[in-house]
């Protein structure tokens, strides 16, 4: 059976290296200063939907991100790993969007693009780390949603079934097609960049990006329909102009502080349960939890 | 985030040497592949684009996977299980990991599922993966003999056999066995051909490097009663035929993760490569030169990663008050490694360059007859090839334990512990001027371009080129050297005695390495000044110690030898 997969990606800045001109004055993240990189844990997403893929031969991926045209960069870095193309939703109009604006922009996107079987994303990326967006996206579409999956475990008779990573444990649920499962940084890690799909694609472009190509390139990706990739703007979806971009975020950034953790004073207490009782009664009283 | 492609502006600076441009214009026949595959270049930039990509993706694969791995590689290492090896766990995950990014079979042609790549970027590609995992490149490097059946093979066994390596399967040659090593005109395991047409190998073969491979080459007696080398024949022996067991594996000082293996051929169906009585004569001796280019290359990755640790361990080890790099010996040590790194760098892939421009034109004669004019340059080619291999290999070799013990030795006594990596580059160093022939060995094969004048042509060659003022200096002390070389082999072959050619044969081969490398550091630095410095110290080492042979020849007659012979 082959599938229609379509996989949301982001293109983030590199987070993990964080020197100290990450933040601009006003609290910004400084883009320059950071390098842009596929999100983390939407390469898990990525190798579960190849994973499908491999083993449900004839089916496509389908790269969906939102954000600046640069980001088509992502969308060749998941070719490169065996994606089949990618759309980059793209818009002046859409700039500024928190998740509800950006899940609305989304799955204005999944709806134009039409049939599909799964929609498969990172659990969260590492600018935001919300992990709003893939539930979100799944309430608008009125689908089904699996989070935190590390696995996919089968999927078929129009079911799949995930084995979910909770902070208890693991839990196996099915859930019937199509659904939003959106996957963990425990899951498997991407396979690499195969050598001659890297051959294959590199000049794949969306159409802004050809423009900027010499007369020779652009012959050789009108010639091979494969290398071009689509950029879809907020009206290409129908978008609601009140429901994207800062117009549709109902989140404000009203500061952003510098926070330095320092520990104050420390409490020692012995490894038994009465110990351990009587301190959870005291957090639960000062209302540290509970 | 480490990509050991992208950290080391070295390589791209070799892999962007202008010889490349004639060389990637032959491989790719003028670039007409790109009518009939869709990854295939269409004109020299977009071919060293796709080089620089993919080795973008080898310095990923290596500094992100294959590198945190060796530790654990080393100290696990594989076993045997019922006659078959069993990889460390880290070894089938670099395995996968390669076969997924599709690095296996990148020297092959298109039409057998290979990338085409010339040998340069392939050999860089060993360069790299031997930093990350030396014995790891051993058996990813094993698919070298691919290109030996593709030379060899007839089209039916191509088209069988290469796509399977092109897809990650692994490959060996079996070649030695217990009375042959070095002298593999002693080889007995036994091949008996069948009224069919196919031949069954009975024997033992000893210290074969993954000898449990899913494709094996042979090297078998095929003409009975014979005892030297013209009685050997090449064979493909297929796993799946079944036939050879595993029956141990050495436990060895280094390169842990790479099985070596003992092997017992009982009735293994095999097939014949090639033309019967070749085997040793003609298709070892091609599959040897390939795989010392292999060596070469593993030992210069070693020596990068010696320098590495080395380096980071001098910045960051305080003692007196200060970082022990400002000390004078310690920093001398170093810039002599980096020095020794950069030189059998610059070596190993002048070599390859040669190698890819002579083996694209023997490529190139299978298609239409060579012009007269290209013959020449063919054979001109491959006789520099020939003369530089045994360099690479020996010195790079020789170079590599250098520095591997000198990186033991700036760490101290922490070197002398499990907590570093260089105890373990220290072990896997001390192969690589040993297999696939020692550099003895390398000195036999060397000494004929000495005698013949070979080396110094190549010399006179690198003398008329071109350098910047500044260089001109290092330039003039390199003639000079090569005066001293030539004055002492004109003293050694007017003896008129083999023995005495022997006994120097070393010294004056080392001396004319030194000095061709010391061209190869300046043109380097011609292009790159990034290289000055290497090539200033590298200058100032070889200076004595072309003094130190020169002297020792000087101040040595022909009786003498009878003072070193051992009973």
């Amino acid at each position: 059976m082959s599938l229609n997969i379509i996989v949301l990606a982001k293109q983030v800045p590199d987070t993990r290296n964080v020197g100290k001109d990450a933040m601009k004055e006003d609290g910004t993240i400084n883009r320059a200063a950071l390098p842009a990189i596929f999100n983390p844990e939407d390469l898990n997403a990525l190798e579960q939907a190849l994973r499908l893929k491999d083993a449900n031969p004839g089916s496509t991926i389908t790269l969906l991100t939102m954000g600046l045209p640069r980001a088509s960069e992502i969308i060749r870095e998941a070719i490169y790993r065996g994606a089949d193309t990618g759309i980059v939703l793209t818009d002046r109009v859409l700039g500024g969007a928190d998740t509800l604006a950006t899940s609305y922009s989304l799955a204005q996107a999944v709806k134009k693009f039409g049939n599909f079987d799964i929609i498969l994303g990172g659990r969260q990326a590492i600018d935001g780390d919300t992990a709003q967006v893939g539930p979100q996206i799944a309430e608008k579409l009125g689908l089904p949603q699996v989070t935190y999956a590390e696995e996919i475990l089968d999927l078929k008779d129009g079911k799949v079934t995930v084995k979910r990573r909770l902070e208890s444990g693991v839990e196996t649920v099915v859930a019937p097609l199509p659904c939003v499962v959106t996957v963990n940084g425990s899951a498997a890690e991407c396979r690499p960049r195969n050598a001659r799909r890297i051959q294959k694609y590199k000049y794949a472009v969306s159409p802004s990006e050809k423009q900027k190509l010499s007369d020779e390139l652009k012959a050789i990706v009108d010639a091979r329909p494969y290398l071009n990739l689509q950029e879809w703007s907020a009206a290409y979806v129908d978008a609601d102009p009140e429901q994207i971009g800062l117009p549709g975020s109902p989140t404000k950034v009203k500061a952003i502080e510098n926070v330095v953790f320092t520990a104050k004073e420390s409490l020692t207490i012995e490894n038994n349960d009465t110990e351990i009782e009587n301190l959870v009664k005291e957090l639960i009283a000062n209302h540290t939890i509970g | 985030m480490s990509n050991f492609y992208t950290d080391n502006p070295d390589l791209k600076h070799h892999l962007t040497h202008p010889m490349m441009e004639k060389i990637v214009a032959l491989k790719e026949r003028n670039y007409t592949d790109a009518e009939k595959f869709d990854y295939a270049p269409f004109n020299f930039a977009d071919a060293m684009d796709n080089y620089d990509k993919v080795l973008e993706v080898v310095g990923e694969v290596c500094g992100e996977h294959i590198a945190s791995r060796a530790e654990d590689v080393d100290h696990q290492g594989p076993h045997v299980e019922n006659g078959r090896v069993i990889y460390a766990d880290g070894t089938k995950e670099n395995l996968e990991i390669c076969r997924k990014a599709g690095l296996m079979g990148m020297a092959m042609p298109r039409r057998y599922g290979g990338l085409n790549f010339p040998i340069t970027p392939y050999i860089m590609a060993a360069d790299i993966v031997s930093r990350a995992d030396t014995g790891f490149e051993n058996l990813w490097g094993l698919q070298d003999c691919a290109e030996t059946i593709y030379e060899f093979a007839n089209e039916d066994q191509k088209s069988r056999y290469i796509p399977r390596v092109c897809q990650g399967e692994t490959m060996s040659m079996d070649l030695t066995e217990p009375d042959a090593g070095s002298d593999l005109q002693s080889v007995m395991l036994k091949a008996t051909e069948q009224p069919d047409g196919t031949w069954l190998l009975n024997g033992v073969k000893r210290f074969i490097t993954n000898g449990d491979s899913d494709i094996h080459l042979v090297l078998a007696r095929s003409e009975d009663g014979t005892k030297d080398g013209r009685g050997l024949s090449m064979f493909i022996y297929d796993k799946r035929n079944g036939g050879v067991n595993v029956r141990r594996i050495e436990n060895k000082m280094g390169i842990k993760g790479s099985p070596t293996c003992e092997l017992v051929y009982k009735n293994a169906k095999a097939e014949l490569v090639g033309s019967r009585k070749l085997g040793l004569i003609k298709y070892v001796m091609a599959l040897m030169n390939g795989a010392r280019l292999g060596i070469a290359a593993q030992s210069v990755g070693v020596s990068e990663l010696a320098y590495r640790e080395a380096l980071a361990y001098a910045r960051d080890r305080k003692q007196f008050g200060k970082a022990i790099i400002e000390f004078p010996a310690v920093y001398e040590m170093l810039s002599s490694m980096k020095a020794k790194l950069d030189a059998s760098r610059s070596l190993l892939y002048e070599c390859a360059r040669y190698v890819d421009l002579y083996k694209v034109y023997d490529d190139i004669a299978k298609e239409r007859a060579l012009t007269p004019e290209e013959k020449k340059e063919s054979k001109q080619y491959s006789k520099i090839a020939d003369a530089l291999t045994p360099l690479a290999k020996g010195m790079g070799s020789e170079y590599c334990n250098q520095n591997a013990y000198d990186c033991i030795q700036i760490h101290g006594g922490s070197g002398f512990m499990k907590d570093y990596a260089c105890e373990r580059l220290y072990r896997d160093a001390r192969i690589t001027s040993i297999y696939e022939g020692t550099t003895q060995l390398q000195v036999v094969a060397a000494i004929r371009y000495v005698t013949t004048g070979a080396y110094l042509n190549l010399i006179k060659e690198y003398e008329a080129m071109e350098v910047k003022p500044e260089l001109q200096g290092l330039k003039n002390r390199l003639i000079e050297l090569a005066k001293i070389y030539a004055d002492v082999v004109e003293k050694v072959t007017s003896v008129k005695e083999p023995a005495y050619v022997d006994f120097m044969a070393r010294r004056m081969v080392e001396m004319a390495a030194d000095i061709i490398m010391g061209h190869l550091l300046l043109q380097d630095a011609q292009r790159n000044d990034s290289f000055t410095r290497s090539a200033e110290v590298y200058c100032n080492l070889i200076q004595s110690e072309v003094a130190k042979h020169a002297e020792f020849i000087a101040n040595f007659s022909l009786d003498n030898i009878e003072v070193y012979k051992q009973a």
